[in-house]
């Protein structure tokens, strides 16, 4: 009984650490902002990340996937509607399942922004929309060419930090995050998350302000290179983690040491009011479970007795369809005008008329050297 | 009062210029020279870099494995040629469209102004055929084009062999763009006088172009060729692909014939990289195409022709290497997005790894430039100041300053017969050795092309006697001012076309300015008169053009003697003439029309009475 006891203790601990987090469900925001075809990787990226998330449990409806450039149907793609990232084209992260809410050039700063603060059209479909709460906790994962202190979308525009740090505050004072995980993949990522001030936001980044972020590996098949290394060694880890893995954030801030990177990764949780070994790794990357321990029993075996309903409804008349169109009541319609033509017999006459009295003045011997 | 309204300040501006003139002149033209020849010295040039992205990110194993089956359709192409007699068409056509290409044909003649002689033909006359590999799931919006030229005698075939090959290969793989095969041999027939059937296969823009040249069926080293007609050049980013696939592949790869050394510190490195440089200013200069790629540029289409050099040496490279080569650039440049644009137009290539861009260059000719500057300011002071000053007073001065400048009487007279009669000279230069070549060939017992070229020279000696038979018509004659007007308008004149020259070919510019600038700034009709005519004579545009002909022949390491010489320096004259008339190329009238009377304005003021 002893064993029951400590068992059941366990459960309860176990349960309540569970609950410990405070949110109650879980979104991701996956952006990759470049295009061309050289630039494949940064969707290799993100589309690992996607991966990686939906494994972990959540599900479309829950992620904004917002891709810049279409590589899986690129004419230069050899391997049309594949886009791989390891080499040898071992994994194909397209897949059949990929749901892209906002493809090629409605990957824009605004969109992003929009989405990010929920200040969206009414008519933006729900796929398209970050409908968040105060007790959801995000991941936002970026990729794409950076600077210090900037990200270039499109190879037209860039979003600065500052941008980026206002729109968190605004997401905050909305309430529409409990938690945001912010994981950045660009060269001088760190310098994207240095002006956060709201609270509950922890950042990753791959490389240092003055570093560049370096890729993985080309194909020589495909001819581009695949994937980020940050990212790369990312997905390796992330592989390793299942919806019930109790691996915490200090693993995540392991990944990718200097030695495998070149880069320098860097991590920011100052702002983050829990301590970063008690987060779990499938608290923004995975779905939450919510589980409810009871300990009284529910009757399940005894069917309902269910009143039938004995009220006749009344008959109807037989349906049809209605005349939705109605063009001839819409547009009024005038009988077209035919041109009016004077009749022919007048012509004739007319020009009868006219030789006549030519000849009449000039003279009707005239009139021979035409019949 | 401000630096140049007030008279004393000014006056002494004016003779500051006045004293420093030469002196300043001087240093110029040799700095002028020495920031040209400084050019070549390997830490004042830079590394060649990828500066398109999205050729430099991107790269692919080559996999083209059909090498000896290309030398044997080259071997049937050489058999089928001989058997015809001239170029293969429907043999060529079948191969293609065997090879899954579109075929089509278009034919051309074209009669020259006067047959010529290095090519002993009279007309120019052939079929370009030209196959269009589709890509199969792209719009046709862009196409690559790779050529080889074919020409009745035993060369190039194997070539014609490896196109054939690489578009048979190309077919298989998976390609953005739209890739063209040609053999061209004559391809671009806008040229008014050009007969030729219209084109029917479409394509799409052309991005890129290469043209192959193989006669051999190893090699030892591929030389790159870029310089196009009228001077241009490709995008350097293009060469920068060759040098990159040269060192991946690792075959030996050339610039003007020439192997990259390593030591450019000492003389023996330094001279080779000046050698380098000047064929290529040479090549540069004479504005004509060095191989099929030249006529491409004129249409915003990136060229370049790869040659392939069978020489002594150990190491050679077969077929499916050069393949291979071909594969990978051809690859590269499917992944382009836009046309190349991110690296240079203008630049000069000491080495296939160095090159010197037109910012560093340019400041060669700014010099010598200046030089004629200088002097035109120093006439227009001299000219500015009156004989004798009798009233005092600014307004006085300011008065008379300008009306001694400005009346007619002084100006008018003394340029404009000058200018018209050395014009006209120049047109006679233009015009009458094509159009007299018949009368000529009738009274003296010469061939068409010598009559041509005969005729030229005898015209342009012709004009170093006009001083004495025109004089009578300048009215302004026996005045200071009328000589000085004359060269200052000569000057702005001179300064204007060489440096118009100079923008869009900047050897050509270079090159006349070396020997036109000393004449324009030093020629006064008081110096001895038979040692300045003999130093007019010796730098006028005809003698540069014999000179460059001897310091390219000895820079190609085929030195001639002066007679040898000769006959080169006549036939260089007869192939200007031609290439004008079939390609557009505009030296010869620029030489004819402009530098050559801007030269006898100088000759006039030598022998100003």
């Amino acid at each position: 009984s002893y064993l029951f006891i400590y068992l059941f203790y366990y459960i309860t601990t176990k349960a309540t650490q569970f609950f410990n987090s405070g949110h109650t469900n879980n979104w991701a925001v996956l952006v990759c902002t470049s295009r061309f075809w050289f630039n494949y990787r940064h969707v290799a990226n993100v589309l690992s990340v996607y991966r990686s998330v939906k494994r972990l449990g959540i599900p479309d409806s829950h992620i904004v996937l917002m891709l810049a450039d279409d590589m899986a149907c690129n004419h230069r793609n050899p391997k049309p509607a594949t886009v791989f990232s390891h080499k040898n084209m071992e994994l194909n992260v397209y897949g059949d399942d990929v749901e892209v809410d906002y493809r090629g050039y409605e990957v824009t700063v605004e969109n992003f922004l929009r989405v990010l603060t929920g200040r969206l059209p009414p008519s933006t479909p729900r796929s398209k929309r970050l409908l968040s709460d105060d007790r959801s906790n995000i991941l936002i994962y970026l990729t794409g060419h950076g600077g210090n202190g900037f990200l270039k979308f499109q190879d037209s525009e860039e979003i600065s930090n500052v941008e980026l740090a206002d729109a968190f505050e605004q997401m905050w004072q909305k309430r529409r995050y409990n938690e945001l995980l912010f994981i950045i993949d660009t060269c001088q990522g760190a310098s994207m998350y240095e002006r956060f001030y709201s609270p509950n936001i922890m950042a990753l980044a791959s490389s240092q302000v003055g570093e560049d972020s370096l890729s993985h590996q080309p194909d020589l098949a495909i001819g581009v290179h695949l994937m980020d290394r940050y990212t790369f060694y990312l997905l390796e880890f992330l592989e390793d983690i299942h919806p019930a893995s109790q691996a915490n954030m200090n693993d995540l801030f392991k990944v990718c040491p200097k030695s495998q990177c070149v880069s320098t990764p860097g991590h920011r949780t100052d702002l983050f009011l829990r301590d970063p070994r008690s987060v779990l790794i499938t608290d923004f990357f995975g779905s939450v479970r919510k589980v409810e321990i009871t300990r009284e029993a529910v009757n399940l075996t005894s069917a309902a007795e269910q009143p039938v309903e004995a009220t006749k409804e009344p008959k109807s008349e037989p349906l049809s369809y209605v005349d939705q169109l109605p063009v001839a009541e819409i547009i009024h319609q005038k009988p077209k005008q035919k041109d009016w033509h004077p009749p022919d017999g007048f012509i004739l006459g007319l020009w009868t008329l006219i030789l006549l009295v030519f000849f009449k003045t000039y003279g009707i011997k005239h009139l021979k050297h035409i019949f | 009062m401000g630096l140049l309204s007030d008279p004393n300040r000014r006056k002494a501006l004016t003779s500051l210029l006045t004293r420093l003139n030469t002196p300043i002149c001087v240093v110029c033209y040799l700095a002028g020279i020495a920031w040209f020849m400084g050019l070549a010295f390997e830490p004042f040039t830079l590394r060649t870099y990828m500066s398109e992205n999205a050729m430099g990110s991107t790269m692919v194993e080559e996999r083209f494995p059909a090498g000896e089956r290309a030398l044997a359709t080259a071997r049937e192409f050489a058999a089928h040629k001989r058997k015809v007699g001239g170029m293969p068409v429907e043999w060529l056509v079948k191969t293609m469209q065997a090879r899954g290409l579109e075929v089509f044909t278009q034919s051309f003649t074209r009669t020259l102004p006067f047959p010529d002689e290095n090519k002993e033909r009279y007309m120019v006359r052939g079929t370009n055929i030209y196959g269009i590999l589709r890509a199969p799931r792209a719009p046709r919006t862009e196409a690559l084009v790779l050529s080889a030229p074919c020409s009745p005698d035993n060369s190039n075939n194997q070539a014609v062999g490896l196109l054939l090959g690489l578009a048979q290969y190309f077919r298989s793989k998976m390609f953005y763009v739209e890739f063209d095969c040609t053999s061209l041999s004559g391809f671009f027939s806008h040229h008014s006088g050009m007969d030729y059937t219209p084109l029917q296969g479409r394509a799409g823009s052309i991005q890129a172009a290469l043209s192959l040249e193989l006669s051999s069926d190893v090699i030892t080293s591929l030389d790159l060729v870029l310089e196009g007609l009228n001077g241009q050049l490709p995008n350097l980013d293009l060469a920068n692909l060759f040098h990159a696939f040269c060192q991946k592949i690792g075959v030996l790869c050339t610039i003007q014939g020439k192997l990259q050394r390593g030591d450019w510190d000492t003389a023996e490195g330094y001279t080779h990289a000046v050698q380098t440089m000047m064929l290529m200013v040479l090549k540069q200069a004479s504005g004509r195409p060095w191989g099929d790629h030249g006529l491409f540029l004129r249409y915003h289409i990136e060229a370049a022709s790869v040659r392939g050099i069978n020489s002594f040496r150990q190491y050679k490279t077969d077929a499916t290497t050069i393949g291979r080569l071909l594969e990978g650039m051809f690859r590269k440049l499917n992944n382009l997005l836009e046309r190349l644009h991110q690296s240079y137009f203008f630049y000069l290539m000491p080495s296939l790894t160095h090159f010197v861009s037109i910012g560093y260059y340019m400041p060669a000719f700014g010099l010598l430039a200046t030089i004629l500057l200088l002097r035109a300011l120093d006439l227009w002071v001299q000219l500015g100041t009156p004989a004798q000053v009798t009233e005092d007073g600014a307004v006085l001065f300011i008065f008379s300053y300008y009306k001694s400048f400005l009346s007619p009487s002084v100006l008018v007279p003394s340029f404009k017969p000058s200018m018209v009669i050395s014009h006209l000279t120049g047109v006679a230069l233009y015009t009458l050795p094509v159009l007299s070549q018949e009368t000529a060939v009738e009274h003296f017992p010469v061939s068409e092309t010598e009559a041509v070229v005969l005729t030229a020279i005898a015209i342009y000696t012709a004009g170093l006697a006009l001083p004495h038979n025109t004089h009578r018509f300048i009215s302004g004659e026996g005045t200071e001012q009328g000589w000085r007007v004359l060269k200052l308008v000569a000057l702005l004149y001179l300064a204007v076309l060489l440096g118009c020259t100079a923008l869009i070919n900047f050897s050509l510019g270079f090159i006349l300015a070396i020997t036109l600038v000393p004449a324009a700034a030093c020629v006064t009709p008081h110096m001895p008169k038979a040692l300045t005519a003999l130093a007019m004579v010796l730098l006028s545009p005809g003698c540069t053009l014999l000179y460059c002909v001897f310091i390219f022949q000895e820079l190609q390491e085929a030195p001639v003697t002066l007679p040898e010489g000769w006959m080169l320096f006549l036939s260089v004259i007869s192939q200007g003439i031609l290439d004008h008339s079939l390609y557009g190329s505009l030296v010869y009238p620029l030489l004819a029309l402009l530098i050559y009377p801007c030269w006898l304005l100088l000759w006039n003021i030598l022998f100003w009475k």
